[in-house]
């Protein structure tokens, strides 16, 4: 049961009918004074820079991919107000689940560049995010977090911890199984999450539309009696305040949410998709004139608060990304004991014998030199 | 004659049955206007129309489930899985239903069903991308499992696999996809399903390999000829059901046998075929048979790939190995 005392937001845009959270609009134009989230200015201007810094960071990592630097890379671009909001939610007891395109809200639980480069360089070190508090690695395996998450929220509860656990999935992994099991059992279970859907409208190449014959992705929600909303994924006023509103529901112990962030996939699903296969120009263009920078630039210049000189702060986080991205680079460490030492507590008897067969080899071919 | 990759040579195949039969239809994720996230459904969907070449949801379990409903009933669906990692949520589907319905029916229902999906490693992925759990599913009784190592087999087993009426698991091997040119047959032709082949004739030992180690075999092959060995190569080509004939017949000649996979060790093909030779050729036996296969961790991210893919130098040591025994 939805507990009584729903947040106003999750009855006013009861994605029943189909209705979209939105606060400014794509001119920056506040369109819904009363739901204008209180920030100062500088909290304001700290959102533009962060989601600035994560469009910088991916642009960067796809030349560094296209220079052959880099391995297969995950574009986040145009997702960065759903990325960003999320990361000034989230605390640092708080857990994130990830899916894998939401850099800027790793990025927020203290992640750095040069551990996502190497992560994208081929090394696991970088994708096991080990220094940072209740972070999980990122999840390739489309949508099994969900129950990871709604597990975690379990433990949150019964261990009675003031923590609220974060996940994501893309649209296309709404079809899966898991997607649909995770939100049952959090239904059930009552506990703190908050799911959101990066709704970017493709999955690789199929659309939305072929995903579902629902009338949008929040609406799956009422099935398993929980809250959901549908929100304008490319305003960070809609999403501030749909992850504000959300986190305070579930601190308060009144169970999960779902969010679907309703955005658009700018770039391609990865470095080796070619969009153009499936999708025009047009819509490319159309969907652009939406991009979350932009309007919250444009309202912060209409507000009188945009103070921020962005060709120099670009340039200094090109600087410092490219020399994290060095740094990782040139970490040429990967000891072939390495692929041995993660697998059990202890090394198994089996695994002793082939790394010692394989460190025999090792010298043969030395010798043979 | 045509010079064709593997994905060519698939593609041409499907073509040919899609051509033939009308009641095959071919679905998946990114199989249709995208044409697959390799290419080997392209332009099929233009050709056929979106009722019979077609992007499904994203959901692999009801991919393979909804294929078992088509097969009962009259059509004979290819499925396209998009990486071999994300195979296991169907995997209920085919271990419990796929491979269970005629059995469970006694008869009444076949499953004329081929699922496909690329495997293996060496191509600098993320995870769930360079695996080969072809062991998972040869051990499921009723299915059938094939990987072809050239284009030109590619095309006649997947023909064969289409006009199988039991399930076929069909695992292409995506290092081989666009790595190998080949002049293949524009015509209709199949390969059995089950029969093993021999690349090359030998006497010194036997090397049993299939996939894309089929080529590392070949360069470590070259490397024992320089030695003085001389070597049999077969290519599986069927991992189940198993050409125990032709293993039999190799290693009572040779007397000795490697088996060569990327897949881990234990457990694994490379463990059934050396049950093969205990069982067929004992008493010719004069060296152990042995895996050079891969180590049973999970295969690495690519800074790390390269201990643990086998290599022609690791594949000529064992070899030579085995002869010095």
């Amino acid at each position: 049961m939805i507990q009584n005392d729903l947040p106003a937001i999750f009855r006013d845009f009861n994605p029943i009918e189909d209705k979209m959270l939105q606060v400014i609009d794509n001119e920056g134009n506040v369109v819904n004074k009363k739901l204008m989230p209180v920030l100062d200015d500088e909290t304001v201007t700290e959102a533009y820079k962060q989601m600035l810094y994560e469009r910088i960071a991916d642009e960067m990592a796809i030349s560094y991919q296209r220079q052959g630097r880099m391995y297969t890379y995950t574009p986040n671009i145009g997702q960065e107000a759903i990325h960003i909001a999320a990361g000034m939610n989230i605390r640092e007891e708080d857990w994130l689940v990830p899916a894998f395109r939401e850099m800027g809200t790793l990025l927020a639980k203290g992640v750095t560049m040069k551990e996502m480069f190497l992560f994208y360089l081929g090394n696991e070190h970088g994708g096991s995010f080990k220094d940072v508090r209740h972070v999980l690695p990122i999840a390739i395996s489309i949508g099994t977090q969900f129950h990871h998450a709604t597990g975690i929220g379990y433990s949150v509860k019964y261990r009675k911890k003031d923590e609220v656990v974060y996940t994501f999935i893309g649209d296309g992994g709404t079809s899966e199984g898991d997607f649909s099991e995770g939100l049952n059992f959090a239904g059930v279970w009552q506990v703190p999450v908050v799911f959101t859907i990066q709704n970017n409208q493709y999955a690789i190449s199929v659309p939305v539309k072929l995903q579902t014959n629902s009338i949008n992705l929040a609406v799956k929600s009422v099935a398993f009696g929980i809250p959901g909303i549908k929100v304008d994924g490319n305003d960070f006023f809609a999403m501030y305040l749909a992850y504000k509103t959300a986190s305070e529901y579930a601190r308060a112990g009144k169970g999960a949410l779902l969010i679907e962030a309703f955005t658009y996939r700018r770039g391609a699903h990865t470095t080796s998709d070619d969009p153009s296969k499936y999708r025009g120009k047009d819509e490319e263009t159309r969907w652009g004139l939406t991009d979350p920078l932009i309007r919250l630039r444009r309202y912060m210049q209409s507000k009188g608060i945009w103070d921020i000189d962005e060709e120099k702060l670009i340039s200094a986080y090109k600087s410092e990304i490219d020399a994290q991205f060095v740094e990782a680079e040139n970490n040429k460490s990967y000891p072939w004991q390495d692929i041995f030492g993660h697998m059990y507590t202890d090394m198994p008897d089996e695994l002793k014998r082939q790394k010692m067969e394989y460190e025999q080899f090792l010298s043969w071919k030395e010798n043979r030199r | 004659m045509s010079v064709m990759t593997m994905v060519k040579a698939i593609n041409n195949a499907l073509d040919i049955k899609l051509d033939e039969d009308k009641s095959i239809v071919i679905y998946g994720e990114d199989v249709g206007v995208e044409g697959g996230v390799f290419r080997v459904t392209e332009g099929l969907q233009q050709k056929y129309g979106a009722d019979r070449v077609f992007d499904s949801p994203l959901a692999e379990s009801g991919i393979v489930g909804t294929a078992l409903g088509m097969a009962v009933s009259g059509l004979r669906p290819i499925v396209e899985l998009q990486f071999e990692g994300f195979t296991f949520p169907a995997f209920n589907q085919i271990l419990s239903n796929v491979s269970r319905m005629r059995n469970r029916s006694r008869g009444k229902y076949a499953v004329p069903l081929v699922i496909r999906f690329p495997y293996g490693g060496g191509v600098n992925a993320l995870e769930h991308h360079s695996d080969s759990p072809e062991a998972l599913f040869a051990h499921i009784p009723g299915l059938k499992v094939v990987i072809p190592s050239t284009p030109h087999d590619a095309k006649g087993l997947m023909i064969s696999a289409i006009e199988s009426n039991d399930p076929v698991i069909f695992m292409e091997p995506k290092r081989v996809y666009r790595a190998i040119k080949q002049e293949v047959s524009e015509e209709k032709f199949t390969l059995p399903l089950g029969k093993a082949k021999v690349v090359l004739e030998g006497t010194d030992i036997t090397v049993v390999a299939f996939g894309a180690m089929i080529r590392e075999c070949q360069k470590a092959i070259a490397m024992a000829r320089e030695a003085g060995i001389s070597v049999e190569l077969i290519d599986l080509r069927s991992i189940y059901p198993i050409d125990r004939e032709t293993i039999r017949n190799s290693v009572r000649k040779t007397g000795r046998m490697i088996v060569v996979a990327e897949a881990h060790e234990s457990f694994s093909v490379g463990s059934e075929l050396i049950a093969v030779a205990n069982e067929e050729a004992f008493l010719y036996l004069e060296a152990p048979p042995r895996r050079v296969m891969g180590f049973d961790t999970i295969v690495p991210l690519a800074q790390g790939e390269k201990y643990y893919i086998i290599s022609p130098d690791r594949i000529f040591y064992e070899i030579e190995k085995s002869v010095k025994f």
